[in-house]
Order: C-alpha cells, then sequence, then structure tokens
C-alpha cells in the first residue's frame, strides 16, 4: 500500500484520542547532537477545522485489532480499511515532518495485534530508534497496553515523554458491556505502576541520584474518558476524574465526546457528538483542580447529577449560592475571589497585588478586559456595589448569561442529527 | 517645543542601545516628554529630530525592578512606534518616586507594557508554530528555508528557538524586514527578503496535507476556535490551509453520510478473548459464600494463602467504596511465622504497590521492629480491611476509617488468614485492628499492652497503630511515644520466645 493510503487510514483511525499536548517536560535540545527540542511549552502546528490543535504526528502503528469495543472506529467487527506502518516508515515520517517544522513530535498508540506484548514491543522499537540511532530530542507521547509486561513499560518511560492508557468510560459496568475485553481494574494497576515510576524517577531527579531510578515519563501520565457512549451521568464521570486525579496523578483527563465514526456498531445509537457537554466538563475539571471546588460544590450548580449545559459550572453554583456574594474585591481572600464568576486564577493573582498599593474601582476591572455584565452583580468595588435586589432576581441567570455562543448551541446542536 | 530632545536609535528592537540612551537621559533629568525616540531610517516627527542628547552626563545608575527589564526587553521588539517613549516614561516613574508602580496591574501604562510584551510573545509563538520549512538540494547537500511575515521585530531574538531546535540543519529564515542564515556552525543575520526567494513547494507537503485532512474530525466542525488560533493572515503561508475550505463543505455531508449508513451489529467474535473473566459467584454471606475447601485442613499454607487471596480476589459482593482503590492488598510473609502483625487498611502507597505496610507507617513499623529485636523478614503483616478507603482531594486521597460494616464484611477473611499463618501471637496495630479481632470496640489506651484472649482462642497483643505516631504534632511526644511502641514490640516479642 502507498505511503499516503497507509497514513490516511492511520491517521483517520487516531483521531478519536484528544490529547495532542506536546508541553510539561524536560527541557532538551540538539547543541550537543541529534534533532529537536523541548522548551517546556506545548506548540500547537496547526489548527484542523475542528478547533484542534496539531501538535504531535498521532497515528496508529495498526489499526488492525483484536479487540472489539464497540464505541472504537478499529474494533476487530468494524469493516473500516486496515493498514499497518512498518517501524521504518513511522521514523522516517516523524523525522521528515519534524525537520520541516509541521510537528512537536510523535504520539503513537495502536490497535492490538498478536498480543499485548507484541504490539507493545513494536511501539517501542519506534521510540527507541527514533531516540537512540536519531537523536530525536522532540516529543513522544506512547500510549500503553495495560497487559503488556512491566519490562516493557520500563522501556517505555525511558523514551517516553508522557505515557497514557485510557480508561475509556467513566463506569465499570460501561467498559464490561461495550469493550468486553478490557478489564478496569488491570487499566488501574497499569496506572498505578506508571505513577510508580514516575514518582521514583522524579524523587531521584530531586536528590541527583540519577542512577538510581532512571528516566521515566517526564511528561507524567494522561487518560481519556469517551462521554455519551454510556449513561453514565456527570457526577458519574467527574468522580471518576476526581479519583484519577488524587490516586495516580494524572497530568490531564481528556474527555472525547462520542461522535460518529464510519461504520458505528448499532449498540451505540448515531448521534451529534455532546460537544457542550465536553466543554462543561473541562471547565469542571479546572475548577477542580484549579479553583478548590469541591465535587459535590459543582455538582450542586446542575440538576440531578448533570451539570447545566446553559452556562459554565462556576456561575451555575455562584447562583444557587448567591448568599456567598457579593464578595468584595478588595478583602476577599484569594479562595473567595477564586469562585467570583468571570475571575480566572490570573486575573485573581493580578488583582491581589494591584491591591496592596491602592483600592480597586471598576474601571479598574475594565482595564483589564474583564467580562463585567457577569462579574459585577457579584463583586464589591471601591465605587460600585451591585444594585439592592439584584442578587435576589429570580431572571439573574437571564441577564448575565444571555443566549450566545454555547448556552445557544446546548440543545439544537444535540438534536441537529436525530 | 525648541527643548525636545532627539534620540536615534540603530535598529527597531535594539534593548541594550536604548538601554544606554535612556540611563544618559535619566542622569541628566530629562522628563519623558521632552525625548523623542526614532529608529534610523525612520522620518523625525514632532520635533523635527530634537536636539542632540545631553553629552557629557554620565549615565545613571538606577536599580528597577527586575519585572521591569524582563518586560521592556520583549515590549521593546513590538512594532508600536510609541514603545521607546513608553518604556522611558515607565522608567521615569519607577525612579521618580512609584518604585512599586508595576504591581499596579491596572495602571494603563503598565497594562500596555504587558499588552506589547503578550502580543510579542504571541508573535514570537506563531513563528515557532506557523513557520514551515521547505527542503531543497545544495551542493553542500540539503538547506532548509522558510519565508515567513511576522508582525512585530522577532526574528533575530528567535532565531536561538531554530538554533536549539535545528543545530544539525542547515536552514535560512527569510522576512520581510530580515532574514537568518545558519549554515551548521554559526548564524548570520542578513537583509530582508521575499517570498519569490523560498522554494515554492517541498516533496512531503502533499503528506503532510494527507495527514491534516485525516485527523480533522468532520463531526465536530467548529472553524471560530481554528481561526482565533490560527488567524486566516497565516493561512497564506501555511501548505495544509488550502485543504480547510474543501473540509469545512464537505463536513456536513460526510456527517450525514455516516449516520445515514446506520450500524453494523457486532459481529460474531472473530479472536477469543485475551483476558479469562473472573468467575462470577453468588453474592452471599462471606463465610458461608466460601469454597468448603478454603476451610478443609492442608498441610501446604502457601497453597491455601493464595486460594483465599483468590477467593477475596474474586468477590462480587465487595462493599462499593472499593470499586475506586487500585487493588486488593493481601497479607504477606511466611506462614508460621511466630508473629502477626494486623494493621486497619492499605494506605496510598500501599494501594499503589499491591503490598502491605509499604507506606510511611509501615516503614516506621519496620525500623521499630528492628529496633526491638524482631526478625522483620519471619513475621507475617497483614490489615483488618484489604482495599484502601479514601476520599480524593486534589492530588491526595484522604484517609477513610472504615466502619463497623466494613470490618465485618473483611473479619472472616482475616480470621482464615491467620489461622493458615498460625502465628503464636498476633499483635494488632490500632483501634481497626482490635475490633475485627476481638468483634468488639475496645478503648485502645486501656488494653494497650495487655494479652487478650478472644473467643476463638486466639491471643491477641493490644498496641497503636505506627501512623499514631506520625500524627502527633511535636517532637518530644513522638519520641517518647515511639520509644513507647517499640517497647511494646519487644514485649510482644517476649511472648513468643
Amino acid at each position: 500500500m502507498e505511503l499516503r493510503r497507509k497514513l490516511e487510514i492511520l491517521a483517520d483511525a487516531a483521531k478519536y484520542d484528544a490529547s495532542c499536548a506536546s508541553s510539561g517536560t524536560e527541557k532538551r535540545d540538539s547543541r550537543k547532537g541529534g534533532i529537536g527540542s523541548t522548551e517546556g511549552m506545548g506548540i500547537c502546528h496547526a489548527y484542523a477545522p475542528d478547533g484542534r490543535c496539531i501538535s504531535l504526528l498521532k497515528v496508529l502503528l495498526t489499526n488492525a485489532c483484536v479487540f472489539d469495543c464497540a464505541y472504537c472506529i478499529n474494533r476487530a467487527s468494524s469493516n473500516v480499511p486496515r493498514a499497518r506502518f512498518t517501524v521504518q516508515e513511522l521514523v522516517d515520517l516523524t523525522l521528515h515532518f519534524y525537520r520541516r517544522n509541521y510537528i512537536e513530535g510523535l504520539f503513537l498508540s495502536s490497535g492490538i495485534i498478536r498480543s499485548p506484548d507484541y504490539t507493545m514491543e513494536q511501539i517501542v522499537e519506534v521510540a527507541r530508534q527514533l531516540r537512540e540511532e536519531h537523536g530525536f530530542q522532540g516529543y513522544i507521547h506512547l500510549k500503553t497496553i495495560p497487559d503488556a509486561a512491566p519490562e516493557l513499560l520500563a522501556t517505555a518511560g525511558r523514551y517516553a515523554d508522557r505515557l497514557s492508557i485510557n480508561v475509556e468510560l467513566p463506569q465499570e459496568q460501561s467498559l464490561k458491556a461495550l469493550a468486553p475485553e478490557k478489564d478496569a481494574p488491570g487499566i488501574r494497576r497499569a496506572m498505578a505502576r506508571m505513577r510508580e515510576r514516575i514518582d521514583a524517577a522524579k524523587e531521584a531527579k530531586r536528590e541527583e541520584r540519577r542512577a538510581a531510578a532512571p528516566r521515566f515519563a517526564p511528561a507524567g501520565q494522561s487518560t481519556q474518558m469517551i462521554i455519551g457512549a454510556d449513561a453514565a451521568d456527570d457526577r458519574a464521570v467527574l468522580g471518576t476524574t476526581a479519583n484519577l486525579y488524587a490516586s495516580y496523578g494524572l497530568r490531564r483527563v481528556y474527555y472525547s465526546a462520542y461522535s460518529p465514526i464510519p461504520d458505528a456498531s448499532s449498540l451505540l445509537p448515531p448521534q451529534a457528538p455532546p460537544l457542550v457537554r465536553e466543554h462543561r466538563l473541562y471547565q469542571a475539571d479546572w475548577l477542580l483542580r484549579f479553583y478548590g471546588f469541591e465535587l459535590e460544590e459543582i455538582l450542586a450548580g446542575g440538576e440531578g447529577g448533570m451539570l447545566d449545559p446553559g452556562i459554565d459550572p462556576k456561575l451555575a453554583w455562584a447562583l444557587k449560592h448567591r448568599e456567598r456574594f457579593p464578595v468584595d474585591v478588595n478583602r476577599a481572600p484569594r479562595e473567595m475571589l477564586l469562585r467570583v464568576p468571570g475571575l480566572g486564577a490570573k486575573t485573581v493573582d493580578r488583582l491581589l497585588s494591584a491591591r496592596r498599593h491602592r483600592s480597586i474601582r471598576s474601571d479598574d476591572l475594565a482595564r483589564l478586559r474583564l467580562p463585567l455584565a457577569k462579574l459585577l452583580p457579584f463583586l464589591v468595588t471601591a465605587d460600585h456595589r451591585p444594585r439592592g435586589g439584584l442578587l435576589d432576581r429570580s431572571d439573574l441567570r437571564r441577564i448575565i448569561a444571555p443566549q450566545t455562543g454555547f448556552a445557544a448551541l446546548a440543545k439544537p446542536q444535540q438534536l441537529a442529527l436525530l | 517645543m525648541s527643548d525636545g530632545i532627539g534620540i536615534l536609535l540603530p535598529g527597531p528592537a535594539d534593548f541594550g542601545a536604548w538601554r544606554q540612551q535612556a540611563r544618559r537621559l535619566l542622569a541628566a533629568e530629562v522628563p519623558p516628554e521632552h525625548v523623542e525616540w526614532r529608529v534610523a531610517g525612520e522620518l523625525p516627527g514632532l520635533f523635527g529630530g530634537g536636539a542632540p542628547p545631553p553629552a557629557t552626563a554620565a549615565p545613571a545608575t538606577a536599580s528597577v525592578p527586575r519585572a521591569f527589564l524582563e518586560l521592556a526587553e520583549i515590549a521593546i521588539r513590538h512594532r508600536g512606534r510609541e514603545r521607546f517613549a513608553l518604556l522611558y516614561r515607565l522608567l521615569w516613574r519607577l525612579t521618580h518616586g512609584e518604585n512599586g508602580l508595576m504591581q499596579m496591574a491596572t495602571d494603563p501604562d503598565v497594562l500596555r507594557l504587558h499588552a506589547m510584551a503578550k502580543a510579542v510573545r504571541r508573535d514570537a509563538h506563531k513563528l515557532h508554530a506557523f513557520l514551515r520549512f521547505r527542503c531543497v538540494e545544495t551542493d553542500d547537500g540539503p538547506r532548509y528555508v522558510a519565508w515567513f511575515e511576522p508582525e512585530h521585530h522577532i526574528l533575530e531574538a528567535e532565531t536561538g528557538f531554530f538554533l536549539r531546535r535545528f543545530a544539525g540543519l542547515r536552514w535560512s529564515i527569510l522576512t520581510p524586514e530580515a532574514s537568518a542564515h545558519w549554515d551548521g556552525e554559526s548564524l548570520r543575520m542578513g537583509a530582508g527578503g521575499t517570498r519569490a526567494e523560498a522554494p515554492p513547494e517541498d516533496a512531503h507537503e502533499e503528506l503532510w496535507r494527507a495527514y491534516y485532512r485525516s485527523i480533522f474530525n468532520p463531526a465536530r466542525l467548529k472553524p471560530a476556535a481554528m481561526r482565533a488560533e490560527m488567524p486566516v493572515k497565516y493561512w497564506k503561508n501555511l501548505p495544509e490551509a488550502r485543504e480547510i475550505p474543501r473540509l469545512m463543505a464537505e463536513a456536513p455531508r460526510r456527517v450525514a453520510e455516516m449516520v445515514e449508513r446506520g450500524a453494523t451489529p457486532p459481529a460474531p467474535r472473530r479472536q477469543s478473548s485475551l483476558h479469562v473473566p473472573a468467575q462470577p459467584i453468588a453474592a452471599s454471606d462471606v463465610a458461608e459464600g466460601m469454597p468448603a475447601d478454603l476451610f478443609s485442613q492442608t498441610e501446604d499454607r502457601p497453597a491455601a494463602l493464595a486460594a483465599l487471596k483468590a477467593e477475596l480476589a474474586r468477590r462480587n459482593d465487595l462493599p462499593p467504596w472499593t470499586g475506586a482503590a487500585t487493588q486488593m492488598v493481601f497479607g504477606e510473609g511466611p506462614p508460621g511465622a511466630p508473629l502477626l502483625f494486623v494493621g486497619e487498611q492499605p494506605g496510598d502507597e500501599e494501594d499503589i504497590a499491591g503490598r502491605p505496610f509499604v507506606g510511611p507507617a509501615g516503614r516506621l513499623f519496620d525500623r521499630a521492629a528492628v529496633e526491638a529485636g524482631i526478625d522483620r523478614p519471619a513475621t507475617y503483616v497483614t490489615n483488618a480491611v484489604k482495599h484502601f478507603k479514601f476520599k480524593p482531594t486534589g492530588r491526595r486521597r484522604l484517609h477513610q476509617s472504615p466502619d463497623a460494616g466494613d470490618i465485618a464484611y473483611y473479619r472472616p477473611f482475616l480470621k482464615r488468614e491467620i489461622e493458615i499463618v498460625a502465628p503464636q501471637l498476633v499483635v494488632s496495630l490500632g483501634a481497626t485492628a482490635l475490633r475485627a479481632l476481638t468483634g468488639k470496640p475496645l478503648a485502645i489506651t486501656k488494653v494497650r499492652g495487655e494479652l487478650i484472649e478472644t473467643p476463638d482462642g486466639l491471643r491477641v497483643f493490644p498496641t497503636v497503630h505506627p501512623s499514631y505516631l506520625l500524627r502527633l504534632p511535636d517532637p518530644e511526644s513522638k519520641e517518647r511515644e515511639y520509644a513507647r511502641f517499640v517497647a511494646d514490640l519487644k514485649a510482644a516479642k517476649r511472648e513468643v520466645s
């Protein structure tokens, strides 16, 4: 098969993995040989019309697979055309693209062929050749196969910047139903093994005992959950998320709205991907990690275990906790400012620094280009106090969250294809 | 305005020259509104060129916040003509009574400085991202040439990025204002160029376009998000951008086709499962639900322990919270060990490693055991509850004490585990272990160090859990309680020797 055709099949097969991050690894460059560099910040070399960043050459080694996961384009029973790269083809393609500055590196995954160990060996061999034979200093993300031998995992971590295993679905029973060959406890154990090695490598680096633990995935591990393929509600999704962050030190949990695939399984109804839900889950994920929100608080903003699709989860929480507002921008502690709708973590820090010198007025907020309409009902400044009764109005939501953008898309978009 | 002073800078982003001039102006106490800044080649403005700067003054050495210098060095690459004046005005204010100015995030000058630096950084980031090399074969081998149109004066400052990344290649970057050339050994800055000087095509661009087309998901069309990050002005120099109109136009049809085509029923299995699924067993009372042969007398104690472990692993009536744990953590040690220690439950590190007593409390226990003269590898350690019960909080897991129901659930397993190991003495660490062994909630403080005989005829020696020692706030009580713990372990050891 012609190389271009292979690339088309194997990129098409890889696009349902949302991650394309190339950030958070160690600094490297090629001044002492080889090719490539990583400088901490990820770079998106292009954007596709789906709005997603293209940072890495994201492909599968092969889309042939012995598993039959209902949600997956590559499942054994799907009728998509199959292809397989040779190790050499992948190494060359990565280098050709990298030299022309198309990509930051490689994100390699694969269908399971022959056995987990055999598949993992092939994946690792691509990374090994890039690193050892070509001195490749760019970014490498490898998908790891939970059942592969621990030695293979160790080798993968030596060459990769990031490793990931997808939990695939938020609930163990859905995985049993839709991905009969996948094993949720096995996935958790594999994540635990990765955390052990990542922690040990970090510890050794901190203590300069470089000989003690070999390099292991300096950009950590991540995972992905498919949203909307099973009946799990947002409570189940975010509960799993909270658990994964706390247990395995994941850098990121990615949410991937289940979208129609060529030759879908009849176990899943064809429908437009729940993009709004996906977006709200990312916002909630941020609140969990950077804004000091507890899971139950975030869920309290919605109804019946689902987030409010029409407004962001922080605004939803604030509208249901109006007794906590208004907050004085000149006096409130950081934790409380972080809970004001429309104030991000960076802005809060700038305000804290500025208010040490003089009190903050409403035009200061305007100069920082903050969304005043959203902000001012919840905030007291040196020259502003929300109009009496505004916070008690039942139509406050309509006043500050007009039906635009995502809010307007929330329902029609999901129904468009039904 | 005859008293205006004109400063001529040699280049559009020459921070060193600006700095030198600014220090001299500062020494001569020239206020910002009296200075006109100009780059060589630009037309003079308001002051008609102005008077030359005061030559006699030695440059001032003012100390200014590092944050200002860092931002100024970046902002000076901005194409806005007012940048030099803005920087000098900020410098003037910083040295004339406003030394905290940089923390005033809402001051208009500070905001402008931040905005300029941000625009320059963004431009640099887009250069790193959207520059595309085209390879040409020359007599000396391949050479990689790119054409890029930056918005600000960033090329020289950003050559370092390409040098670090492509030190082993030979490359040229051409822009309308300047060019940079790396021959593998040294960098040369040159004059600006035109797009026509760069190669028109590269053989790999068709592959790259194929990748771009294929990685796009037509079911998620979000063109506004794409344009926000990859503004249209960059498209003309991006080989893949020519695909965008067609991809967008065809997307709705492609999705409709996918939906119309309908779904394929799951095919009969072509391959056999790689996993041997766990055999489900009926949920029932644990002791009754255990297969009878688990309780039969056996000489092969390791096999009996393995069978018990396997039995617990395949239970499907575990307390629901165990679903969040990574794995069951079973006891460890030689069957027949004279001393068997029972802790509460695995913690974070035990859950990750799948082994008991390997976390902070376990390490403290090991130390105390060795100090008490206990042969640690010859002892058996286990927990009353065999999964980690926790509440996730950010990046940590907060230990949750097992409740009476949890303890009761695992109790038959613990009893059987002890039966198989058949130690001379069981040492219970903490309240949970003691409750699991005696079936009663007893206060450790009252029974600590007293040998208890349980209704099942087990000899139990109660002491505290080592995690209690870790939680003590002050070093003195820590030391005192640690010594007491070691003394307890010694007492326990005397009971078996």
